[in-house]
Parts: structure tokens; C-alpha cells; sequence
């Protein structure tokens, strides 16, 4: 079948059989920023917008792109440069695979903001979809909340308590004690 | 409960104890009058470089989508592997008609287990010889799991591909399955009965004919001396379930021969090395056939430690003389690679009623599944890096058995067995807290294992540097412990609070290898090529933190390189929290070097002593001298290049060359990092719901290398921590057939399950680590469980010790 998007603005044109996703159309036609996760739509990897709205790659046909526009990182490059700033200095992409489909999603939720602040749940619930294994979240949410603004971001590199060493616990450091040596030592060997 | 009739269990008799080693000669130094935490105070703000929130080299490139991952890279010509896998258990296969598949328009080659080479290797990735049993075929005439490799289907697209497979034929002959590990010794079914399996390593005390993969133990002291002194025993079992690593990238590799004939594997792996060896060992052909190449890694946390489908696509490639790459679905990563080791862990915890533990012992039986990979080693670490935080119990004894079961293989996962022994003894030391009505902290600050002192089962390693106390005191005061109770009625909430301590190693000491090259460019700046494997963790960029460090320059001046086995220096891979501490030193001592070679370069232009040469980083120049010999660094300097000029002249006029140094750390020790982590729970009176609303972790790594980086190691180990806690868990169905094959049935901790999650460091300084570094990778991840299991048992009064932490379990108690 003969499918026509616009893709970050310019026309494409492809046959393709009706079961091919708009992941594998993207990835074939050179937007390798998309990335699948799961296949499940429970990851978020692969958030693309369609006609503006963010839609999970994965989940959509090909086809059903038809005539319409679709956005990807590629197509985002000048407009997400500030994001990934806020990102990058809180070490909030570590191994990267999750970020280009949280970056499409926090600029679909700034947009749908439109220039309104939200409150630390409504950012959890927004981006609930967006999985990430390494960060545990909180380093994004400081980052996602600094670039949309938020009071009180948290922990920034170089602010009082981000990285100084804290002094606490104030017991003597007691003399060595000799232990008795193990009888048996095991193997560390891995 | 008296002591004694706690105590009856004869020692370990199964399997001859390894030897002892002497005590290392460190223990009897005097010790410091400087503790580790002074020291730390000292000497870190000293540093420019480390100790600083550094962005990572890599960050606007992956930030900005740019195709850097296997898949990404893998020509648009390659060839596409598909996979068939066993429905069965347990199965044999009598015979396969792959004529139908041949057929399908695209379809290139169909391989079985009759077109493999049949030399058994193991998909660990460790050091030579490997400690895991050479157990596997690429493709074997018997299945051992639902889910094992039963054919490959290679074609010029996915679609000819999956449509192929469906039309092989294969006639099982189906085996009987064990699948209950606590079953599996001496199980009537054999899981490994096969020829050319192999024991490469002979202490792990092998009886695969029992099933059992590995068995050993440790002890220190006389246990039943020392139980006969405690006045509580605290007899309980713990068990623990396979988890999924469930990195975002999925296994992807794809192989190509070069222009050499060689094969070349680019693969998203954590031990490149050790893929050139599993590769050259399974085609049986020399090691100096292949290459592997490692790109940018969507994530590995151990499971990138256990080769995956890299034999598969070198050698199809290899037969086939075109590119072929395969990318697992997440269902094939669920079900058919590898997970955490579930383990079933006896805990007899023997104390003082004034809290004072006197004795432990802890006995381990692992599952290491279908396939022996790490199964020997991981379950050390449930003992040796487990007892050492509490080394003063007067007699400590370990024991532990590996079983072999028809269950997908185990594998590496951050934490790797310490984190199973951690939940089974952190639990255990809370439940003798809430036994003898003690703070749980109190009892713990009276037990732990002080610097200067030995750690029996730790190798005999001395402690080095902690302070462990300090963190625990600091998660206190983060949480308002002191200003808080236990626990708390909300209304149709119970919230209470629980609390854990962790410890791990820094690498495998006498095992492990980092080893960098160094060179100054001209232009002056410097290229680190490296062997250890970022993988979203950031080592290339604190790496460089080190080498800028040594060398006074910003992080921007040092390029780094890696990884591909051709041109990068050896190194185990990234691993056992190694990389900081190894690699890293390996980096400190070559850019030292390098300052020598430089030196002596400029002392040959200008005529003078070496010695009298100096750098700092912008300049190599002689400082002027007066007439007593002092230096005068007003005046004009002697001799005075600036760098560039200098990297220009090494390598201009015809003679010279660009200066290299090379060097490379291994480690008689293994100093461990230290967490308190501190879990607030509510717990809904209705429905038994958890949910962790804060959680608080304070980490003693030594030296933070990067304050950013480490925290976001940090927070990420937690939530994985408390996604094992809470919902993650490896299930089967009475078939053998896994149930958890994605991310609808095995449940990831998704942004709204952690609302906060806080960290704080109390940094030690570690003499024998990199500018006082220790690691970070792995620790993170050991205290969410045993907290937030005490938690819960201060919530509910139940204390579950089998995870996950259902709500049911919550609610009714484990025998609810």
C-alpha cells in the first residue's frame, strides 16, 4: 500500500505491507532516534508525534499515518536543545535508549502547558508511560521541572548540598579490634 | 527460644572448604591516626576535576536521537536472524524438516543443532578459565528450557523470517522437567548428562550428575562455641526471585567477515573481551579471527555480562559470508537470556539480649537454571559481602549449594548475589531488632565492623575505610527518624519505617585487569583509549575526570576511545563495580607516566635534569633559580613551551613521535562501599498496597568521582531495588512456560510508584582506590528490600520473607 507522510516537514512517499508499524516505517526511512522497548506500549521508547500529538510508534500502522504529519527527534533538533541542556547537567539520560521518546513527550506536555507550571504529580502522571531503568527519575524530574520552570527543582550541580560530603554521625572512631582469622577463605572469583 | 536447641546443623560436609590464605600483612600496621572520613575531608576539595559534577561526554548525542546503538549502526544490508525456541521444558529433539521454511521468498538459511560445531562453552562473561561450567552448544540436540535455541531462520527480512519459522518442523521427544529448585539435588531428572561438558574451574566442586552446578562454603570461628553464648537465635529462611534486569536496550548484536576474513561482532555487551573468546571457543577457531566492537549500550546491569545471540550472528556470518544481525524482542530478553540467581537463604543469627550478634549462619541454595552462567560466583557474594558488615560476631559460617534447574539460565544482576545474601541477613538482623525491642539502628551501630579491622569472610581483606556509621546517622537525620515512630496510624493507612545496610565490593580482587593507553596528539590534547565498557554509566566520562585530573586540563582536552578489541587495551570489562576502581587506576598511573615521558622529552631538548622539569598543564617549562638553588617563580622560566607547541614538536622535524603511555591495575583488594538506606512505607489497611513514599539513601563510595553521576547510579539502584521489593517477579506456569514475558505481566517501577527518593553521600577516602575511590554501581541496589520488607512487618506485623512484597503478603501474612 502506498503510504504519504509528511516527515519533520518534508514528504514521504513508501509501499508498505498493511501490517508494518510506523516504528518500522520511521526506523526504515532513517529516524533511528526512535527506539522500541517493549512492542507492549508500556515503555514510552518510541513516542513519536502525529499531527502533533504524542502517539506511541509501536501501536500505530503505517498506514494510518497516511496524509499526515509525523515528528521525531530528527525533525526536533533546534526546539529540544534546551531540554536536553537541563537533562545532560543533572546526568539524566545515563544510558541515552529512553531519552529521545521522554524528550518528544516532555515537549508535547510543555506545549500542552502552554506556559502554565504543573505540580510535581501532574509531571509523574504526564510522563507515567515513559519508563527508564537506570535514573530512577528523580534526576529527570529535577531536570523536567527546571526547564518548565517549577519552583524548586532540587539537587543542582554546584547548589549547597548537591555534592558537598555531609558531616554526620559525631561517635569517636573506636581502636581496631583484632578478629580472629577465618579458618576457611572463599573464593572471589567471578 | 534458647540457644542451644538452635544449633544442632552438622558443618558443611558436602564439599571439601577451600583453603585459607594468611591474614594479609596490612593487619598488623599500625593503624592511621586519620580516619578515612578526615582524610576524605582533606584531601577531595583539593581536586579540580574529580569530585564534580561533570556532564557526560556522550550526553547531547544521545539526548539529541543520534543513531549510536547496535541496531542503529548495523548495515541496511544485513541479513536478519530469527529465532526458533523450545516449547518444551525439556525436550529432545529427534528430528527437524526445515524444506518448507528453505522455501519462503527470502529466506537464505535455515540452521539446527546437526550444522553447529559441537565444542561446549559458557556464555559468562568472566575471566579465563571461567569459574561457569562449559555447558552449551550454539545449538543443542537437547533443550533445556522453555525458550531454548532450537533453530535459526536467516533471511533478507524480518517478515520471510518470522514466516519461516513458522513452518519448521520439529518432533520433541519430551523429557521430564525439573522445575522447582529446592527440588533439583538429586533430582531423578539430569538437566547436564551430555558429553563434552566441561569443568573449567575446580574449586566450584562440580557434581552435575545431583544437578548441582556449584557447592562450597567459608567459616571463621568456632559457630557452635558462639552460639552456645547467644541468648537469641533468630532461625528464619529467606527467599528471593529471579528478576529481570529489564535494561531498556534490548540484546542486539550483528556480525560481519572482514576484508581479513576475520569475523567482526558488534555487539551491545559489557565484556567485549570475553565475547572475542565465547565466539572463537564456539566456532572453534582462533582467537585471532575475531573482533568485537562495542558501540553505545541502551543499559546492561549484569545482563550484558552473559554473551547472548553474539555466537549466533558470527556463525551464521561466518557460514553465510554476509552481514546477519539480530535484535531480541523484549519477550525473547524476558524469557530467553538471562536474570537474577533466586535463591533460598537459611539465616541463624545468634545475639546478646543487649543486642550484640555472636554468630551467623547463613546457607544459600541458587538456581542458576538451564545453564550454568555465573551460577558458581554469584552466590558467594550472597555470603562474603553480606557477614562483613557485621565481622565482629565471634564465629560467622557460610555454606552453599548451585542447582541446575529447566528454568531460563541466571545470570549477572547489579547486586549479584549480595543482594539476595543482603535481603536474607539485613532481614534477619530486623527481626532481632524488633525480637529484642531495640532500635534497629542502635543494634546495628553496636555491631558494625570498624575501620582497621579484619573481615574474616571477606577475604581477610582489613576495612580500609567506612563510614558506614555516618550514613546510617545522616539517613536518620534525612528521614526525622528520631522525631518519627515506627510506625504510624494514618486512618486507612499504616506508615512505618524500616531500615537496611548494604556493602559490596569494587572488583574482583586478583582477577580483574583495566588497562589504558594514554597519548599526547598533536595539537595537545590526549587521546584515553580504554577496554572498560560505558554503558549508559558514564565510566568514558569519569575516566577522562581522572586522566584531566593527573594531567591539569579541562575534561574537554582528553578524548576517549573504546571499546574494540583490536585497538583497545585489555580490560575484563565492566563488571563487579570494577571500572572506577580498576580502570581507573590504570588511568591515574598512565597519566603519570605520560608526565614522565614528557619530562624526559623536554630534558632532552633543553639539555637539563628531568627532574627539574615541570608541567602544569598549559606549559612545560624549567622554572628560573636563584643563586641558593630555590626556585623563583617570578622570573622568566628557563625553558618554556606551551603544550601544543610541545605535543607539535614531539611529533615534527622528521623525528619523534607521539608520546604513549600504557598501564594497566589489577588488585589484591577490594574495598567495599557502604549504604544505609531507609524505606517510609504506607501500607493501605484495605488492600495491603504498599507504597513507598520517601526513601532515603546515603552512600559511603569513597571519593565521588562525579557527584552527578554517582547520585543518578545512586537513585537508580534504589527504585530497581524497590521494583524487587515490591512487583518484580520471574513467574512460571506449572509447564515450565514463563508467565512474566513483558512489560504487562512483569511490572517495572514507573515514575508515579516513587515520588521521592533522596541521596546523600559520606564520602571515605579509600588509600588504596583512585584518589580515594571505591565504586558505586552495585550497592545501590541492596537496600530496598530487607527496608521495606521491616517496613511493612512494623506496618502489618507480618514479616514477608519471600518476595516480592505482594499486597496480599502485606495483608494476611505469608501463610495468610
Amino acid at each position: 500500500m502506498n503510504v504519504t507522510v509528511t516527515l519533520n516537514g518534508a514528504p514521504v512517499t513508501d509501499d508498505v505491507t498493511p501490517d508494518t508499524t510506523l516504528y518500522e516505517f520511521l526506523r526504515a526511512h532513517g529516524c533511528k532516534s526512535v527506539k522500541c522497548g517493549c512492542e507492549t506500549t508500556n515503555c514510552g521508547l518510541c513516542t513519536v508525534w502525529l499531527d502533533d500529538a504524542p502517539v506511541l510508534s509501536c501501536a500505530v500502522l503505517a498506514v494510518r499515518a497516511d496524509g499526515r504529519s509525523v515528528t521525531t527527534l530528527e525533525g526536533l533538533q533546534d526546539q529540544s536543545a534546551r531540554l536536553a541542556r537541563c537533562l545532560a547537567e543533572q546526568g539524566a539520560e545515563q544510558c541515552g535508549f529512553c531519552s529521545p521518546g521522554l524528550v518528544m513527550n516532555v515537549l508535547a506536555f510543555e506545549r500542552e502547558l502552554a506556559g502554565r507550571v504543573p505540580a510535581d504529580e501532574e509531571i509523574r502522571r504526564f510522563l507515567a508511560g515513559n519508563l527508564c531503568r537506570c535514573t530512577g527519575y528523580m534526576s529527570q524530574m529535577r531536570a523536567i521541572k527546571r526547564y518548565l520552570g517549577c519552583p524548586d527543582p532540587g539537587a543542582w550541580p554546584g547548589a549547597a548540598g548537591a555534592s558537598g560530603p555531609a558531616a554526620a554521625g559525631t561517635a569517636a572512631r573506636p581502636a581496631p579490634v583484632p578478629v580472629a582469622p577465618a579458618k576457611e577463605v572463599p573464593t572471589h572469583e567471578r | 527460644m534458647s540457644a542451644n536447641d538452635k544449633h544442632s546443623a552438622p558443618v558443611c560436609s558436602r564439599a571439601p572448604l577451600t583453603k585459607p590464605a594468611a591474614a594479609h600483612a596490612y593487619a598488623n600496621e599500625a593503624w592511621p591516626a586519620t580516619s578515612s572520613f578526615e582524610l576524605a575531608q582533606q584531601i577531595t576539595p583539593e581536586l579540580a576535576q574529580v569530585s564534580h559534577p561533570v556532564v557526560k561526554k556522550d550526553a547531547y548525542a544521545l539526548l539529541a536521537g543520534k543513531p549510536l546503538y547496535t541496531d542503529d549502526l548495523a548495515p541496511s544490508d544485513a541479513l536478519v536472524m530469527k529465532i526458533l525456541r523450545s516449547p518444551h521444558a525439556h525436550a529432545r529433539i529427534r528430528a527437524i524438516d526445515t524444506a518448507r521454511a528453505l522455501r519462503v521468498p527470502g529466506v537464505v538459511a535455515v540452521f539446527t543443532h546437526e550444522d553447529v560445531p559441537h565444542t561446549r562453552f559458557t556464555l559468562a562473561g568472566q575471566s579465563n578459565p571461567e569459574a561457569s561450567p562449559y555447558d552449551r552448544l550454539i545449538l543443542d540436540e537437547v533443550v533445556r528450557y522453555v525458550g531454548d535455541e532450537v533453530a535459526f531462520v536467516v533471511a533478507e527480512t524480518k517478515r520471510a523470517a518470522e514466516r519461516a519459522l513458522r513452518l519448521i518442523r520439529v518432533d520433541y521427544e519430551v523429557l521430564p522437567a525439573v522445575l522447582d529448585f529446592t527440588q533439583a539435588k538429586d533430582n531423578p531428572v539430569v538437566v547436564h548428562g551430555e558429553e563434552g561438558y566441561e569443568v573449567k574451574a575446580g574449586w566450584i566442586n562440580n557434581e552435575r550428575l545431583r544437578n548441582i552446578c556449584a557447592q562450597g562454603g567459608s567459616a571463621s570461628g568456632d559457630l557452635d562455641a558462639a552460639f552456645a553464648q547467644a541468648e537469641v537465635v533468630i532461625d528464619r529462611t529467606y527467599h528471593t526471585k529471579a528478576c529481570a534486569q529489564a535494561m531498556m536496550e534490548t540484546f542486539q548484536s550483528y556480525a560481519y567477515v572482514d576484508v581479513h576474513g576475520r569475523i567482526v561482532c558488534v555487539s551491545s555487551t559489557q565484556v567485549p573481551f570475553h565475547i572475542r573468546r565465547q565466539i572463537a571457543t564456539a566456532l572453534e577457531i582462533a582467537p585471532s579471527q575475531v573482533r568485537v566492537v562495542k558501540p553505545r549500550i541502551g543499559g546492561g546491569f549484569g545482563a550484558k555480562q552473559t554473551g547472548c545471540a553474539e555466537t549466533f550472528v558470527a556463525f551464521a556470518a561466518q557460514r553465510l559470508g554476509r552481514p546477519v544481525k539480530v535484535v531480541y524482542t523484549r519477550e525473547e530478553t524476558m524469557t530467553a537470556s538471562n536474570s537474577r540467581h533466586e535463591m533460598q537463604m537459611h539465616v541463624r543469627l545468634g545475639a546478646k539480649r543487649d543486642g550484640t550478634i555472636v554468630a551467623i549462619d547463613l546457607d544459600t541454595l541458587s538456581n542458576t537454571g538451564a545453564y550454568g552462567e555465573h551460577g558458581p560466583t554469584t552466590v558467594g557474594l550472597s555470603g562474603h559481602k553480606s557477614l562483613p558488615l557485621y565481622g565482629r560476631a565471634l564465629a560467622t559460617r557460610f555454606a552453599f549449594t548451585v542447582v541446575y534447574t529447566n528454568t531460563m539460565p541466571a545470570g549477572a544482576y547489579r547486586g549479584y548475589g549480595a543482594t539476595q545474601g543482603l535481603f536474607a541477613l539485613e532481614s534477619a538482623v530486623n527481626e532481632l531488632a524488633d525480637t529484642l525491642a531495640m532500635d534497629p539502628c542502635e543494634l546495628r551501630v553496636r555491631n558494625l565492623t570498624r575501620e582497621g579491622e579484619l573481615m574474616p569472610q571477606y577475604d581477610n581483606q582489613v576495612l580500609y575505610s567506612t563510614t558506614l556509621e555516618r550514613c546510617l546517622r545522616r539517613a536518620q537525620e534525612m528521614i526525622g527518624w528520631n522525631e518519627k515512630p515506627l510506625v504510624r496510624d494514618m486512618g486507612d493507612k499504616v506508615r512505618a519505617l524500616g531500615v537496611s545496610l548494604a556493602m559490596q565490593g569494587s572488583c574482583i580482587l586478583n582477577v580483574d585487569i583495566g588497562s589504558v593507553d594514554l597519548r599526547l596528539e598533536e595539537g595537545g590534547f590526549y587521546v584515553l583509549s580504554i577496554g572498560a565498557t560505558d554503558m549508559g554509566t558514564g565510566c568514558d566520562t569519569i575516566l577522562a575526570q581522572f586522566a584531566a585530573e593527573a594531567l591539569e586540563c579541562p575534561v574537554e582536552r582528553v578524548v576517549v576511545h573504546g571499546v574494540d578489541t583490536d585497538v583497545s587495551p585489555y580490560d575484563t570489562g565492566s563488571y563487579a563495580s570494577s571500572t572506577t576502581y580498576i580502570t581507573g587506576a590504570a588511568t591515574l598511573k598512565a597519566a603519570e607516566q605520560l608526565r614522565g615521558q614528557m619530562a624526559e622529552t623536554a630534558a632532552g631538548w633543553w639539555g637539563v635534569d628531568a627532574a627539574d622539569v615541570r608541567f602544569d598543564g598549559e606549559r612545560v617549562f624549567v622554572p628560573a633559580v636563584r643563586a641558593d638553588g630555590t626556585v623563583d617563580a617570578e622570573a622568566a622560566p628557563a625553558h618554556e613551551m606551551a603544550l601544543a607547541a610541545f605535543a607539535n614538536k614531539c611529533v615534527s622535524g622528521g623525528r619523534g613521535d607521539a608520546l604513549t603511555a600504557h598501564a594497566a591495575q589489577w588488585s589484591e583488594f577490594s574495598p567495599p562501599p557502604f549504604m544505609a538506606g531507609i524505606a517510609e512505607v504506607d501500607v493501605d489497611k484495605a488492600t495491603g498496597k504498599v507504597d513507598v513514599v520517601d526513601y532515603v539513601g546515603v552512600v559511603d563510595c569513597g571519593t565521588v568521582v562525579n557527584t552527578n553521576l554517582a547520585r543518578v547510579q545512586a537513585e537508580g539502584g534504589i527504585v530497581q531495588g524497590i521494583g524487587m521489593a515490591l512487583t518484580e517477579d520471574v513467574q512460571y506456569d506449572e509447564r515450565g512456560r514463563m508467565r512474566t514475558r513483558s512489560f504487562m505481566s512483569y511490572k517495572l517501577p514507573c515514575r508515579q510508584d516513587v515520588p521521592s527518593v533522596r541521596v546523600d553521600f559520606v564520602p571515605s577516602y579509600e588509600k588504596t582506590g583512585p584518589l580515594g575511590a571505591k565504586s558505586i554501581g552495585e550497592v545501590v541496589i541492596n537496600t530496598p528490600s530487607p527496608a521495606i520488607a521491616s517496613a511493612v512487618a512494623h506496618a502489618t506485623g507480618h514479616y514477608v520473607r519471600t518476595l516480592p512484597i505482594t499486597p496480599e503478603k502485606a495483608l494476611f501474612g505469608e501463610e495468610g
